[in-house]
């Protein structure tokens, strides 16, 4: 049924199709009993490359519907091209009304982060995934990860970890840290960074992931626990910054590092742009925020 | 398995009537529906009323089916089911097959008066494949009202509470031994008028007297 | 004071701009048509087609065009499209066996019936380059055949009478075609290890060049299949529907096609008496080398089967249909230039860290050698 009049009269609502949504959506049922345990599901094509967040554009269009606030993060960014070329899409061919603001939004797709704002009930949170099988780079074959899944078989994974603490003295990953799902499957949180971990534990936010190359989508439902994989001699432990944002103060939260000249000079400013524009917006200053900094920035749509 | 076929005589108005009058949107509200409602076990959805099914089919049951049921899904239909305005207005509206085998449906649909199958008798998945698991749709006389059940896993920050009339004989404990089957098992969604909660299959079923479905489990 | 960088929409719209501003280029240059790409790039046209498992030359060649003649880019429009289609149902399968085949060859036989067809090939072509074809001279047309318009027997059924190469569902003397519809895996989440009709399905939308290099891997000792070009055969065949509701089938239309079937020693095995196997390719439009690459490969997936070892790249179902999809390669490549700066300060954290215990740890040891030596 085409629901769209105009230049795009020949697509759907939300691009797919409607057995389409029906495969997608019963994928998600499952992966919502199933915490942690990727459901294989046929992923379309979609207009945009694989590895561009196609898994996570076909659960967004598969749970969209005309009342929803849509909000796109790249990197915790709502205004990195992707980001917007995906926001773009959603508004061209759902036609709903989006948002920066991570409090107004029903549904958030992101890549790479989780914003810093606590979420909440009702909320979903749709992860673009590219590599969704945490054993993937310690086995290559999907047989074989199968097997391991099956079995609750992760003895490999504990020996890559271990084997980074005897070489390097502390656990080597960085991002895509890999959790333990509701005490049963081990699964890939997308390559957020491991300070993001933490906030998928009893989220009160229903949090999906969809990886379109690979085909898998899978979820973790809201007040579930997930826990990082460590040891008891070597806890994990996530970043920290030494600085606060240079924008807005903040502490304790994700910060990119901005090269601010050829000699070295540079500075830390939030990941989430989001949170640090409404830092700014309530008066908090940071050392190198200008008088007018919030003023001068245009609204990222 | 049978396919649905159209003939002439099923081929009527009543069939081709109280379909989803927009079903992009009512689809994607009812699966919205039941997407919060299996992320809260326990949370009560209530429908939009928007459907009118021949009966003795449910607004419930057909919202379910309209939803998620298609060519890909065999459903299994509980014998009040079985009639040719059900059959016709199914295969008009969803185009799903019918199986007779309760083991082999995707979706199992059960009328109020109708004694659903043994959840051991329906798809669990594999170990591999869990996911391919059955789903045991239920429709009850109210979902208010009759002896209160607690409830407890992911999905529920505490213990949630229902206390649905008309379970079948013995629905908790079968809740426990599909708990035990982890990460396979039947997920089940109980529906009544235009109301749903979900039990997915990782809820633990406890009844008020303290016999849980976990202590049966393990 | 700083101020972050904005505007990701403005810079986008401006790029597509600039895209469609060079894909037309100099404007003094008529603009080429559809029909003119359809008519005189037809292999290319064919190649997006195949690739994009879409039937459709006008839509093949708009998105040659849009493409700007990037082929792999152009595949990926029209699968994007192809994904929106509604599907009326399955087609029966083709019978390549009653092809009015253009071309026609067999490298295992001197002649045959029906004789050996070379038809529009660039085989035996001097690949000298040709002034002429810079201007837009009067180019006479092709001598009529004599025989045209009869079906030509197939070399397999030709070993198949004598019972010579293992049985197969396709040929018109074996058993008939099994009810089961065949798999879709563009509706179907891929399971390893596949049924051959899924891998066929994989390898005909299969990246040209990827299939040609493991095909070719095979030939240099990578997987050895001994394989003989049994048959190759190029031209329309007809695209007929079954209609439950009348009872009868229904001509759609005509496709072209490129079969190949490779024939391939086989020892045989305790149960199975030595004879030839196949290797089997077909592809849309006129394409020889992706059906001569995707018969090996065929082949050689085979290998488990056949009771073969697997030894080599080309005989690994999973690594070979995993990788063989250049619009999936093409984007999980690309996607390496979208941003990842969180992760990459992740990354620089650590190994800043870990210089510093490393500086730390090698300043200690020069104290403990200083101590020690004093």
């Amino acid at each position: 049924m085409t629901v769209m009049t105009g230049d795009i009269a020949t697509y759907n609502f939300a691009y797919l199709d409607e057995q389409t949504k029906r495969m997608i959506r019963r994928a998600i049922l499952k992966a919502i009993a199933i915490p942690g345990y990727q459901v294989p599901f046929a992923s379309r094509e979609m207009p945009m490359p694989y590895g561009w967040g196609t898994g996570g554009v076909q659960v967004t269009a598969s749970i969209i519907g005309p009342d929803d606030t849509l909000k796109v993060i790249d990197q915790g960014a709502d205004d990195t091209t992707n980001a917007v070329s995906i926001r773009a899409f959603f508004q061209k061919v759902a036609n709903v009304a989006v948002t920066t603001h991570t409090r107004d939004a029903t549904i958030i797709q992101t890549r790479h982060r989780i914003p810093e704002e606590p979420l909440t009930e009702g909320q979903v949170l749709v992860y673009q995934v590219p590599i969704p099988e945490p054993l993937r780079f310690l086995e290559p074959r999907e047989t074989e990860t199968r097997k391991m899944h099956a079995l609750e078989e992760y003895g490999l994974m504990h020996v890559k970890l271990y084997e980074d603490i005897a070489r390097h003295g502390h656990i080597a990953t960085t991002y895509a840290y890999p959790v333990l799902v509701a005490d049963r499957y081990v699964m890939d949180p997308s390559p957020t960074p491991k300070f993001d971990n933490p906030k998928m534990d009893m989220s009160p936010a229903l949090q999906l992931f969809g990886a379109g190359r690979e085909k898998r989508i899978y979820a973790i439902p809201p007040y579930t626990r997930v826990v990082s994989l460590d040891f008891e001699d070597h806890p994990f432990e996530i970043q920290s910054f030494e600085e606060p944002c240079a924008l807005c103060a903040a502490e304790g939260v994700y910060l990119d590092e901005v090269i601010l000249d050829d000699h070295g000079g540079r500075m830390f400013v939030c990941s989430d742009t989001d949170h640090c524009e409404e830092r700014l917006a309530q008066g908090h200053k940071g050392r190198l925020a200008a008088e007018d900094a919030y003023a001068a920035k245009e609204p990222a749509q | 398995m049978q396919t649905l076929q159209f003939d002439a005589g099923q081929f009527t108005a009543k069939a081709v009537d109280g379909g989803f009058a927009d079903p992009v949107y009512d689809a994607q509200a009812v699966f919205h529906a039941l997407m919060q409602a299996n992320a809260r076990p326990g949370v009560r959805e209530t429908l939009a009323d928007r459907l009118e099914p021949p009966a003795p089919l449910e607004a419930g049951l057909a919202a379910v089916a309209l939803t998620l049921c298609d060519p890909d899904t065999p459903v299994w239909l509980s014998p009040a089911l079985r009639t040719d305005a059900v059959r016709a207005w199914l295969a008009f509206h969803a185009g799903c097959p019918l199986t007779d085998d309760a083991g082999a449906a995707a979706f199992v649909l059960c009328a109020q008066d109708d004694t659903p199958p043994a959840q051991d008798t329906l798809h669990a998945g594999t170990q591999e494949y869990p996911d391919r698991a059955a789903t045991l749709v239920l429709a009850l006389p109210a979902l208010d009202g009759g002896a209160a059940l607690t409830l407890t896993g992911p999905g529920i920050e505490q213990s949630a509470a229902i206390s649905p009339v008309g379970l079948p004989d013995g629905f908790v404990a079968a809740r426990a031994d599909n708990r035990a089957l982890f990460p396979r098992g039947v997920d089940v969604v109980l529906v009544s008028g235009r109301d749903l909660v979900a039990l997915p299959r990782t809820t633990v079923v406890a009844t008020a007297d303290g016999s849980s479905s976990n202590a049966e489990a393990n | 004071m700083y101020v972050a960088v904005k505007g990701g929409e403005a810079a986008i719209a401006n790029a597509h701009k600039m895209l469609a501003d060079r894909r037309r280029g100099d404007r003094s240059v008529p603009a080429i048509t559809v029909e003119q790409l359809v008519e005189q790039l037809a292999l290319g046209v064919d190649r997006v087609m195949a690739e994009a498992s879409l039937y459709a030359p006008e839509l093949a060649a708009l998105a040659v065009k849009q493409a700007r003649g990037d082929m792999i880019e152009a595949i990926f429009l029209l699968r994007a499209y192809r994904t929106t289609l509604p599907r009326f149902g399955a087609s029966r399968p083709v019978e390549t066996g009653e092809m009015i085949a253009e071309r026609r060859i067999s490298a295992t036989y001197k002649d045959l019936p029906g004789g050996q067809v070379l038809g529009p090939t660039f085989d035996y072509t001097h690949r000298l380059l040709d002034p002429e074809l810079a201007g837009d001279g009067e180019v006479p047309p092709a001598p009529a055949r004599e025989s045209e318009g009869e079906p030509l027997t197939r070399v397999a059924d030709i070993l198949a009478h004598e019972d010579l190469i293992e049985r197969s569902a396709a040929g018109p003397q074996d058993e008939p075609f099994p009810e089961e519809p065949s798999g879709d895996l563009t509706r179907e989440p891929l399971e390893f290890p596949m049924a051959r009709d899924l891998r066929l399905q994989a390898l005909a939308r299969g990246d040209e060049g990827f299939l040609l290099a493991l095909g070719y891997s095979t030939q240099r000792g990578y997987g050895r299949t001994h394989p003989f070009a049994g048959e190759i055969r190029m031209g329309e065949v007809e695209v007929e529907m079954d209609v439950p509701e009348l009872g009868f089938s229904v001509a759609l239309g005509a496709v072209k096609v490129t079969e190949c079937q490779m024939v391939n020693q086989f020892a045989g095995s305790a149960k199975v008496p030595p004879q030839f196997t196949r290797g089997y390719g077909l592809v849309f439009g006129q394409s020889e080398r992706k059906a001569m690459s995707m018969a090996l490969v065929d082949r050689s997936l085979r290998a488990g089967e056949l009771g073969e070892d697997r030894v080599a790249p080309a005989q690994d179902e999973e690594f070979v249909i995993s990788h063989s999809d250049n619009v999936q390669a093409t984007g999980f490549v690309e996607h390496l230039k979208l941003p990842h700066y969180v992760d990459f300060q992740a990354e620089l954290d650590l190994v800043r860290r870990m210089r510093g215990e490393f500086e730390e740890k090698a300043k200690g040891s020069d104290t403990a050698k200083q101590e020690a030596a004093e």
